[in-house]
């Protein structure tokens, strides 16, 4: 049996143009393209050059440090731009897509036949390992491991989110594939995590995994509090996690051979017109979605959700992860004795605004810091927001002061990023948290 | 605001790299950014921020103190009076006494300190850090009424420059500034920081009524347990705890009130800004060994005095909501805040007890769990680490 776990810690943070529950088609885009950047630490090396025609799962570039793990493309097409930023590093493979998309086939029949290497080797070729991300780091799986366990967080809880339950209706089957491909891949257990209260009938043909149910605010949904709770990461070893879309892709493959990245996405926010469901592909060009969508110009388009998302323009590509768009104003305004007496409610942890606390149920939230960085002073802070048995403002000391050997000790292996986001976001220094994290991450990847 | 904004757009440049003035370039921006939240967005990581940050933090701190230093004011001013006449004034000119009184060493403190700040703030090219605002006030209020300026400034140069600014800077300290500034008065200037003249701020040259007592219940206790006489409510003003809970008796400016410090606390607790884990843990701390000294069987005024009066008396209130709970000098780590304040309040009635010496032990006991704070922490930290190096041997 799986475990319960009751999250105390941590914050809802409820914005305004919470998404419909209506799912809207849009034209397909015209592009679409894969960013070496959403990946950590990606050196990538090109497989196709402009003009090349490619099929939907199609190499397009293949890590340099294992050439077996390939990105192939999501749509059919014409390689039209590589678009290199400085020192030439390359910032987008962009393909013009077919108006039909066609798919290279692969030989997946049989799969439950398969070893773990042929099962390793398919996934790998159709562009479907860099889906599954490693701690400690949170780097592209390493292909010649075999994990202790395998995490799924059956929900999300991050603000703005899609709710699975919607945007993955219809895809059970791909679901039970999927989680029985993952069963192949280690010799651990698969954990599906999900809301203790939540509808979570998505993965009612799911059979082998072991469920553990999770209730309380944000981030009971991220899978690195959910794994800190079930059977934490120490020191040597590797879990892997994926997400639940992911699963489906991986599960839709399996059963068709095809690289199929046809997903619901969710677009929300304060400055969208119709915040709501839109049915889209991995690396799609999002212009579709937002022409005549957003209420003004000034807006901050995220990829992913405010916490943890990338920004990107308004006719931007979606992460390849990425399942949500956020869309908030820019705060690029002077406001006069803001500190003292702020002119609108602001999403805050902190009793001393208490209009903002107590009273206000959304917020309308913009891209303002609300303050200067400064020096710690306030402690304690942190805590509040961090669930994980981790002393957060501790272990950003340690990796300011580059203590490796403190940064272990504290449990840098157990968290990524987004795992500290929310301290990043109730900040009375306004640090950069999660920077800070990820340099100190870097590091430890490094040297281990 | 759209006129102000332009005015601070037309200055700016003279501010900026490259502008005449430039060397003012972090005192112009402190002006500015207290004036205006700037027009800064995020970059990657959280998008979005709490509301919550430095200034308004410092900012609550400070309103927080409001109520002490009000009573304070008139305070000076009321026992100017009972010096000088034996009655008590009106309100509203005990309040002008004491304000002409107050107002003076407030602006030194603050005038002295920002100096300083600003000027290392320049020289690092730091941006000036709002820690000050709350120092600036904590040093008049843990002063004797008649304590003279140059005095102030003396010892609040003392406490940023050596307190602080050698540390790092804000959010460096190892100790509290506020009492590194009281205890180089006390130890370099003790004749001005303590004993019976210092409480009324008095004219030079005039004397005071016949009959008049400059002690206070400190000095009273600490006298008679080295006299071997015992615990008697005599031994406190009027006889009674209430003036020491009100606070119309004599004392620091800002420590005397226990009503106005409580006041304080609330804001602080209630604003999330005060860690209520320290004032309760110090309070606790206190309680607990008077009471060991209450029922310890040995006899004299301060073993014998009520445990609660430990702490009404004193600084006891005023270290415990407003000094030991300064974040950066006091144990960061949750658990060791229990163990921090506990021990203030021990250590603070210890000294009361066997130091004759020292009538005050609550500023002598902040200052070294200060310095004992790093170590708590060290311990606490230890044991978190402990626990995850056991789950891999599990």
């Amino acid at each position: 049996m799986g475990k319960n776990v009751k999250i105390k810690r941590g914050m809802d943070i409820t914005l305004e143009g919470q998404p419909e529950n209506t799912i809207h088609s849009v034209q397909a885009p015209a592009t679409f393209a894969l960013k070496p950047k959403d990946f950590k630490g990606l050196i990538p090396k090109l497989n196709v050059k402009q003009g090349d025609e490619v099929k939907a799962g199609d190499c397009l570039f293949t890590d340099k440090g294992d050439s077996s793990i390939c990105f192939t493309s999501p749509v059919s097409g014409e390689v039209a731009e590589i678009v290199r930023g400085d020192r030439r590093a390359i910032m987008e493979v962009k393909i013009l897509a077919d108006s039909e998309v066609s798919y290279k086939p692969f030989a997946t029949s049989g799969y439950a036949g398969k070893s773990r290497d042929e099962v390793k080797a398919l996934l790998l070729e159709a562009g479907f390992w860099p889906f599954i991300v490693q701690r400690p780091f949170g780097v592209i799986a390493d292909t010649d491991i075999s994990p202790k366990a395998i995490h799924v967080s059956g929900f999300d809880s991050a603000p703005l989110a899609a709710d699975l339950s919607i945007s993955l209706k219809g895809e059970e089957a791909s679901l039970k594939v999927g989680f029985e491909v993952l069963q192949m891949l280690t010799d651990g257990k698969v954990h599906l995590n999900l809301h203790a209260d939540k509808n979570a009938d998505i993965y009612s043909q799911v059979t082998g995994v072991e469920v553990n149910t999770f209730s309380g605010p944000h981030p009971s949904g991220l899978v690195g509090l959910q794994i800190n709770k079930v059977d934490p990461i120490n020191k040597g070893d590797v879990v892997w996690t994926l997400r639940p879309q992911h699963v489906a892709f991986i599960g839709k493959f399996f059963a068709t051979g095809n690289v199929n990245l046809e997903q619901t996405i969710v677009a929300a926010g304060s400055e969208v017109n119709t915040p709501a469901y839109y049915k889209t592909r991995v690396g799609a060009n999002i212009a579709t979605i937002l022409d005549g969508n957003l209420k003004q110009e000034n807006v901050r388009v995220i990829s992913g959700n405010v916490l943890t998302g990338d920004r990107i323009a308004t006719d931007g590509y979606l992460g390849f992860s990425d399942n949500q768009l956020c869309i908030i104003p820019e705060g690029d305004q002077y406001e006069m004795l803001g500190w003292l007496f702020p002119s609108y409610p602001r999403p805050t942890l902190s009793p001393s605004l208490p209009i903002s606390k107590f009273l206000k149920k959304k917020f309308k939230v913009n891209t303002n810091p609300h303050g200067e960085p400064r020096a710690y002073v306030v402690t304690g802070q942190y805590e509040k927001v961090m669930p994980m048995d981790i002393m957060p403002q501790q272990l950003v000391k340690a990796v300011m002061a580059k203590d490796l050997e403190l940064m272990e000790n504290l449990g840098i292996y157990e968290v990524i990023e987004e795992d500290m986001a929310l301290c990043e976001f109730v900040c009375t220094s306004k640090i950069d948290v999660q920077k800070v994290l990820g340099e100190g991450l870097q590091l430890m990847a490094e040297e281990s | 605001m759209k006129f102000l904004r332009d005015q601070v757009d037309k200055l700016k440049p003279t501010f900026s790299e490259g502008g005449k003035l430039s060397f003012l370039h972090s005192t112009f921006d402190a002006f500015e950014t207290f004036l205006f939240v700037p027009n800064h967005t995020t970059k990657n990581g959280s998008h979005i921020r709490d509301g919550i940050d430095l200034k308004r933090t410092m900012f609550i701190v400070v309103i927080a103190m409001l109520p002490a230093l009000l009573f304070g004011m008139w305070n000076v001013g009321h026992q100017q009076s009972l010096a000088l006449t034996g009655t008590d004034g009106d309100l509203f000119n005990n309040f002008w006494v004491g304000l002409l009184q107050t107002l003076p060493i407030i602006i030194v403190s603050y005038a002295v300190g920002l100096g300083i700040e600003m000027g290392f703030a320049q020289f690092r090219g730091h941006p000036v850090n709002e820690g000050f605002l709350v120092t600036g006030m904590l040093i008049p209020l843990c002063m004797p009424p008649d304590v003279p300026l140059w005095m102030v400034g003396l010892a609040t140069a003392f406490a940023v420059v050596i307190g602080k600014e050698v540390f790092g800077g804000t959010g460096m300290n190892l100790l509290n500034p506020a009492l590194t500034a009281r205890m180089f008065l006390y130890i370099g200037y003790p004749s001005s920081m303590s004993g019976d003249t210092v409480w009324a701020a008095l004219p030079d040259g005039v004397a005071t009524v016949d009959g008049y007592s400059g002690a206070t219940a400190l000095g009273n206790l600490a006298s008679a347990t080295s006299a071997g006489t015992g615990w008697s409510s005599d031994l406190l003003a009027g006889g009674s705890i209430m003036p020491a809970f009100w606070g119309n008796i004599q004392g620091s400016i800002g420590e005397t009130s226990v009503v106005a410090i409580l006041i304080g606390a609330v804001i602080l607790i209630a604003a999330g800004v005060g860690s209520w884990k320290i004032m309760a843990s110090t309070f606790i701390g206190g309680l607990f060994m008077g009471w060991i000294f209450n029922i310890s069987g040995a006899s004299g005024a301060w073993m014998d005095i009520p445990a609660m009066y430990h702490l009404i008396i004193g600084g006891f209130a005023f270290g415990a909501v407003f000094m030991a709970t300064d974040p950066v000098s006091a144990a960061q780590t949750e658990t060791g805040k229990w163990v921090y304040g506990f021990f203030i309040g021990v250590i603070t009635v210890l000294i009361r007890v066997f130091n004759p010496g020292y009538p005050e032990g609550i500023m002598m006991a902040i200052l070294l769990m200060n310095v004992f704070a790093p170590l708590i922490d060290y311990y606490v930290v230890q044991s978190n680490i402990k626990t995850r190096l056991k789950r891999v041997q599990v």
